[in-house]
């Protein structure tokens, strides 16, 4: 049985789960690119109606409105009645970790054990996904690779979504620690619960909350030694934490449990950042008093609870907004975050405007993964990482990307989809359009 | 006597309760002649009538005589009960007394990870039914022992006769009536045999089957089958059947649970012509008219909910509004039934605790039941049910003597049930003579007089205390008494310091005088006496006038967003409207939309108002409602019997659930008609339903009235439980490979063409076998098959047995390689109704394309897409565009995709999916153009009714929260007056997928 599955491994992977032989990584920039006659939304609430951009050696050197000035050796894109957006970033997703969610071998997103502080997403990103370029193709053009799991899932690094190797897309490596906060665990579906299971669940609850502040209260005195007797490889990972180097991702999703990670972040003096965030506009307060962002998961997704409003994912952003807390946004799991502008968009009719629903997945996620002084917006200087689509990026109906650039590199924007759509439009003789 | 006694006795037409005959007797005979008079009673002869100054004779366990002008012969034990009442006793209509604690089959290994035997049949030894849910040959009176304890609760409640079953499995068996008196099995048995028993829950059954709930019911309805094909057939012998068939005779009772299962198992009663008794969970209230409707006999619970903490407001949220309603409205559950005129009777079953049972009681009675529809609940009306009218229920010469002596008005709080008497057989539940000894008393402790003794509280537990007017000191007293002894301490601590300890007993009761021997802290003693001289005074702790209680509306359905008034269907006339008609005239621009009827009137230019009410559609888009082929909502206890490769026999229309909230939000996405289909855990599912999102109305009539009927075949990694999370231990059931499947089909095939072509010739003398109809349909072209699909082979696969046994594909859903045979199918005229974009979930969608659908499309395959997840479908607008994003389909055929295309597959396009004179106003108004991200459904009609109206919505929001306010106000209350509390706990409702298995959720429906 074994060798079986040994050889219908091997007969498939090569065929399935490696990269695309003629989906090539681009190279680095080297003449300058312009792109005329735009209406460029900048991440930042800017649209400049008619605007030029100028990348070059793999950053943004000028912007504005009308025609770009002369500039030599230029690749000159008319673009004419499109758009041009920053590329779309994708926080908290295991795209590059799993290939197919129901085939264990390509699963590498949740390592076993509580208290994986040193556990490490980037190692095993695998730029060969066949996933990815489909992704890439929606505008989403870098992404935060996200362990999950356990108590302390690991940490997360920022990569760029066009890269030969782990290292090539590296962007900021081990950036964030990610803690699921203990919840009560939901009930078996039709169960009816006694005040019992609640009683246990608390228990469990507070045993894993003392777990974590043990760990975290021995990691900061270890952070403070300066030279440990015996290395802790757990406490170590952990030293980013206290020297401010690394943020702190807790996810929950109540509010009460989003009050309890404020106030374990405070206690650690570490940044921290709420995910998931459900209930996040009752506590909106708390958190903007903190200075505490939120990456909310989805707006295509269900009331939690039957009597929510039943617009109320839709809304979330929105009210926060409106709350004056820092949100950003991510959709779910990795072949589903193509979907990402459309989260976004989702949220339009709802309570934000389209320039602020670019923002949560451009600079607001940015900020949040401490990485928008280089990228998340298109503004002079920043990294030319961006796109050019056809019409508006955040609607299905108009979405279509003509050209992607990733720190000035124009990428491949083929993918597996694409091909065989091709393939099958050729065999029935229809134009693949 | 003795002799005509063993005649009844032998004859078997009923166990006589009064003698043990065969029964040797060690030393003498003790037969006493049970002689008693019972006189100047109010005696409540039955609930309508009563009388004063009464006497009741009894003898030998039997009524003599009850009346006013009796007088009392002599040899006979005289009771004065002057200023006591006699009721007949209880009788409580649903209970397990006196049966074995039934072993629970553990299901679940722990650690997340489920462990399953795979058990197909029957694992009991002997000639029984293939299923061991089927298990009528279960008859109480083989398990029933007398258990005096578990009695005991049921007698201090006054209730002196029960009906007691085994309450495990799908066909129970037989119940029995026993009388809790304190003696033998052999002597208690009112009626060895007293119902059928029924329920949706297999119990301890080992099979595997049935795992759901629709399997539960295809289950019981084949053996009805079975049964009746069991008469006439020589081939097996299966005591199971004879005993179900035995069984008919006796009146049917049904354990049900929520008032949505009263209304499955009244469906099943129809079709077999029987009438159930519903043992419920007591919600009848949400559904008053429908449960009205099926004309049977209720046996309710009065187990209200208690309180829920609400004081922490974020923790309150995770308590429903349909809890903070139930809680509400529950109590009302008695006297809506009786408003109903429902007959009803009410069992003491479900109790936290026995005492809960007469506070609960008088908790219906407060909220609206009669006093005598209550009595008319406990007696008369389980006697009918349960066929011992003759015999008790009532106080009348000839009955049993089975009685209750109270101390007044049974109904009333302070009322005390002293004795209950069954069989003519005495049971002190609170001693009679035991006069109430509360009051003031002057108490004199060997001369040191000026003391007052008070005893308040109530009469079953004293507070006492002992006062000193000369110094005001006071002190609380140990006071106990038994019998006419009592005995007391006490401290004063204050000079003069008295601490004494006091022992004596009534002497006088006119006043009532206590003397007795005191002895004091030094070790001196002397004597005591305390002499009755006022009543406590009344104010002391005066009852709060009980406002009446006020109540919120019954919303429809009972959830959250459910309506207090449903909303009307309407003409009405869309004004200025970009009109997506899919037809001819493709999507029209500043164009006009008549409704009336619940039908299209007209659409047109200009088009006059009339009568209707005129909705200005300018910059808003309108188009026909969103069909979706493959959804799972509305869906109760399972989609998936997956624990057979063919279950055709199951139906998603047993199991429709009108109270899901995915219908309303679905209707807030703009959807109208959904297919609820089977799951997809076997190649060859169940049946499916098709239903209109009628927010508010009851299953049946959620359903797509006339619509063909589906059923629901699948292919691949589900069907050969290639994902599946249980760690199956044992046979594995088949198919585990595609190769497997295909046989799955030609045999089953094979088998409905021998099946048809036997009954064609022998009529019913061929078993009729439900399974195997559902197939003879396919083959009839009465039946049409939607098939879930994924790679290429196995979809070849299938067009391929279907030409070769000669039936057709209907549909092929989710078809995520569709695009790799599109030809084929196109020339099989076999639709596909697929995801706009999944992919990359298992392995085989390793190679599905959002290109998919534009594909299919081009070829000339009907192309629709579909959901499978509740999320999804209140967006399929959306994902309609999707088309346009992928491959630029036009925007007029991407609507198509979930609207008029999905209408053609369910052969229901001559009634919606377009907008045309003459179809259903299922029609929707968007505030965009509908494929954009940025439209909102602002209003969805069906049948011209506007289920869903944004403006609505948020007024019906702000009225949610007020009631809610209201309702958790009055909690508080309740918990300050010394209700005791529940702790919220946040119930995830349930949400279906294919691959969603029942298999661990699954436990007791009527739970």
């Amino acid at each position: 049985m074994k060798k079986i599955i040994v050889n219908f491994l091997s007969a498939l992977l090569p065929a399935l789960a490696f990269g695309q032989a003629n989906i090539v990584p681009a190279k680095s920039q080297t003449a300058p690119v312009i792109i005329n006659g735009a209406t460029i939304h900048t991440g930042n609430n800017q649209v400049i109606n008619n605007g030029y951009l100028i990348l070059a050696q793999g950053k943004i050197t000028a912007m504005g409105e009308g025609s770009a000035p002369v500039t030599t050796g230029a690749e000159i894109i008319n673009a004419q009645g499109k758009h041009v957006y920053p590329g779309f970033i994708c926080p908290l997703t295991d795209l590059g970790l799993v290939e197919f969610e129901a085939v264990k071998a390509s699963v590498d997103n949740e390592e076993t054990g509580d208290l994986n502080t040193h556990v490490r997403s980037i190692v095993a990103y695998n730029t060969d996904s066949k996933v990815i370029p489909t992704v890439r193709s929606n505008g989403v053009l870098m992404a935060q690779i996200t362990p999950e799991g356990g108590l302390i899932s690991g940490q997360s690094s920022v990569v760029v979504l066009d890269a030969w190797n782990w290292q090539d897309a590296a962007y900021k490596t081990d950036i964030a620690m990610h803690v699921n906060w203990p919840v009560i665990a939901q009930q078996r579906f039709g169960q009816t619960s006694g005040p019992q299971f609640l009683e246990l669940q608390k228990d469990r609850i507070q045993k894993s909350i003392d777990v974590l502040n043990e760990l975290f209260s021995q990691a900061k005195g270890y952070s403070e030694l300066a030279k440990p007797a015996v290395i802790n490889t757990r406490f170590e990972a952990m030293k980013g934490l206290f020297d401010g180097n690394k943020k702190l991702f807790i996810e929950a999703n109540k509010a009460k449990d989003i009050l309890q990670a404020i106030n374990f972040s405070k206690k650690y003096n570490v940044k921290a950042v709420i995910t998931g965030g459900a209930e996040s506009y009752l506590v909106a307060d708390a958190l903007k008093d903190n200075n505490i962002p939120v990456i909310l998961r989805e707006t295509q997704t269900l009331p939690d609870k039957e009597d929510d409003d039943v617009y109320l994912p839709y809304k979330l952003p929105g009210l926060l907004q409106k709350a004056g807390v820092t949100y950003g946004l991510t959709g779910i799991g990795f072949w589903r975050q193509r979907n990402l502008p459309f989260e976004a968009g989702n949220a339009v009719p709802y309570g934000l405007t389209k320039e602020q629903a670019l923002s949560m997945i451009t600079l607001n996620n940015a900020k949040i993964l401490g990485i928008d002084k280089t990228t998340g917006s298109l503004e002079v200087g920043k990294d030319a990482t961006l796109f050019i689509s056809k019409g508006d990026a955040l609607d299905m109906l108009t979405l279509n990307v003509e050209e992607a650039f990733i720190q000035g590199r124009k990428i491949n924007l083929d993918n597996l989809h694409k091909q065989l759509y091709k393939r099958y439009a050729d065999k029935y003789g229809v134009k693949a359009e | 006597m003795k002799k005509l006694l063993l005649i009844l006795f032998l004859s078997g037409c009923f166990l006589e309760n009064h003698a043990q005959e065969t029964f040797p007797v060690n030393g003498s005979y003790d037969i006493r002649p049970g002689l008693f008079a019972f006189t100047n009673a109010t005696i409540v002869i039955n609930a309508d009538q009563t009388i004063q100054n009464g006497t009741l004779l009894i003898k030998d366990g039997v009524i003599e005589s009850v009346g006013t002008q009796v007088t009392v012969p002599k040899g006979y034990v005289s009771v004065d009960l002057k200023g006591k009442y006699i009721y007949p006793s209880l009788i409580d209509a649903f209970s397990t007394y006196g049966m074995p604690e039934a072993p629970r089959q553990a299901f679940n290994a722990g650690g997340g990870r489920t462990v399953r035997q795979q058990v197909f049949t029957t694992t009991k030894p002997g000639a029984y039914a293939w299923n061991e849910a089927i298990r009528p040959e279960m008859n109480a009176k083989a398990v029933f022992s007398v258990n005096q304890k578990s009695a005991e609760d049921f007698k201090k409640n006054g209730f002196g006769i029960v009906q007691t079953l085994i309450r495990d499995g799908i066909a129970r068996g037989s119940s029995m009536v026993v009388s809790l008196v304190d003696d033998a099995a052999q002597k208690v048995v009112l009626k060895d045999e007293a119902g059928a028993q029924y329920s949706f829950s297999k119990g301890t059954a080992a099979t595997n089957y049935p795992s759901s709930l629709m399997g539960s019911i295809a289950l019981l309805r084949q053996t009805y089958y079975d049964a009746q094909w069991y008469k006439s057939q020589n081939k097996e012998y299966n005591i199971s059947l004879a005993e179900f068939n035995r069984l008919q005779n006796l009146p049917q009772f049904f354990e049900t649970g929520d008032v949505l299962n009263v209304l499955r198992a009244d469906k099943i009663g129809d079709e077999f012509a029987k009438q159930y008794v519903f043992k419920t969970d007591g919600k009848e209230y949400q559904r008053i008219d429908a449960v009205k409707a099926t004309g049977g006999s209720f046996i309710i619970p009065v187990s209200f909910p208690k309180p829920y903490d609400v004081e922490d407001p974020y923790d309150a949220r995770d308590i429903s509004y349909s809890q903070l309603k139930d809680w509400d409205l529950a109590p009302t559950n008695p006297a809506v039934l009786e408003k109903a005129g429902v007959k009803f009777a009410i069992t003491s079953y479900g109790l936290d605790k026995p005492a809960d049972f007469w506070t609960n009681i008088r908790t219906a009675i407060e909220n609206g039941l009669s006093e005598k529809q209550a009595l008319k609940s406990l007696t008369e009306t389980p006697a009918e049910l349960l066929g011992i009218s003759s015999k008790t229920g009532s106080l009348a010469k000839g009955k049993n003597a089975d009685f209750i002596i109270t101390s007044g008005n049974l109904f009333k709080k302070e009322t005390i049930i002293y004795e209950n008497w069954i069989d003519g057989k005495q049971y002190v539940a609170n001693k009679m003579d035991v006069r109430d000894l509360r009051g003031n008393y002057a108490l004199n402790i060997d001369g040191t007089s000026n003391l007052t003794l008070k005893i308040a509280g109530s009469a079953s537990s004293y507070e006492v205390t002992v006062e000193r007017a000369a110094d005001s000191a006071k002190a609380k007293a140990n006071f106990s008494r038994s019998g006419d002894m009592v005995s007391m301490n006490f401290d004063l601590k204050k000079t003069p310091p008295v601490s004494v300890r006091l022992s004596g007993a009534i002497t006088s009761l006119n006043p009532v005088t206590i003397k007795g021997d005191a002895v004091f802290a030094d070790g001196s003693s002397g004597k005591w006496a305390a002499i009755f001289k006022q009543a406590i005074s009344e104010s002391a702790k005066p009852e709060l006038a009980k406002a009446s209680v006020t109540h919120g509306p019954v919303i429809y359905p009972f959830t959250a967003n459910g309506y207090s008034a449903a909303p009307k269907q309407e003409a009405i006339l869309f004004k200025n409207a970009t009109v997506w008609t899919n037809e001819k005239d493709g999507i029209l621009q500043n164009a006009d939309v008549l409704i009336e009827g619940g039908k299209i009137k007209a659409v047109g230019k200009n088009l006059s108002a009339g009568n209707a009410k005129v909705i200005d559609a300018t910059g808003k888009h309108l188009s026909p409602g969103i069909v979706d082929e493959h959804s799972h909502i509305a869906a109760t206890g399972g989609i998936n019997e997956g624990t057979q490769a063919v279950s055709a026999e199951v139906r998603i229309a047993d199991v429709l659930n009108s109270d899901d909230i995915n219908i309303y939000r679905q209707l807030a996405g703009g959807v109208t008609t959904s297919h609820i289909l089977h799951g997809s855990a076997n190649p060859i599912g169940g049946q499916t339903q098709l239903i209109k999102l009628r927010w508010g109305k009851t299953p049946e009539q959620l359903k797509f009235e006339g619509s063909d009927g589906f059923i629901k075949f699948a292919l691949g990694e589900n069907v050969k439980q290639s994902n599946s999370g249980a760690f199956i231990t044992g046979p594995m059931r088949f198919p585990q490979t595609r190769m497997g499947v295909e046989q799955v089909y030609i045999d089953e095939f094979t088998r409905a063409k021998e099946y048809k072509a036997a009954r064609s010739v022998k009529g019913n003398t061929v078993r009729r076998d439900l399974e195997l109809d559902a197939i003879a349909e396919i083959l009839d072209k009465k039946r049409f098959i939607t098939c879930h699909s994924y790679v290429q082979s196995e979809i070849n696969m299938l067009m391929h047995v279907a030409d070769s046994m000669g039936f057709k594909i209907n549909t092929f859903t989710h078809i995520l390689e569709g695009y790799k045979l599109a030809d084929k199918m196109k020339e099989h005229h076999i639709a596909g109704s697929t995801f706009s974009d999944w992919w990359a979930y298992k392995m085989e969608v390793a190679e599905a394309i959002p290109y998919n659908g534009k594909l299919m499309h081009e070829v000339g395959v009907l192309t629709g897409f579909n959901s499978d997840d509740a999320e999804m479908a209140r967006r399929l607008n959306q994902e309609a565009a999707k088309a346009v994003t992928y491959g630029n389909l036009s925007q007029e055929d991407a609507l198509k995709l979930v609207t008029l295309n999905p209408a053609k597959m369910l052969h229901v396009d001559n009634r919606i999916g377009s907008i045309k004179a003459g179809k259903d106003a299922d029609l929707v108004l968007w505030s965009d153009n509908p494929l954009s991200i940025y439209a909102k459904a602002e209003k969805t009609f069906v049948d011209g009714i506007a289920y869903w109206d944004i403006d609505e919505n948020a007024i019906r929001e702000k009225d949610m929260k007020a009631e809610e306010g209201r309702i958790i106000q009055r909690m508080l209350e309740a918990k300050g007056n010394g209700s005791a509390a529940q702790r919220p706990a946040f119930q995830r409702p349930r949400l279906y997928e294919c691959e969603t298995l029942e298999e661990d959720a699954f436990k007791d429906f009527t739970k």
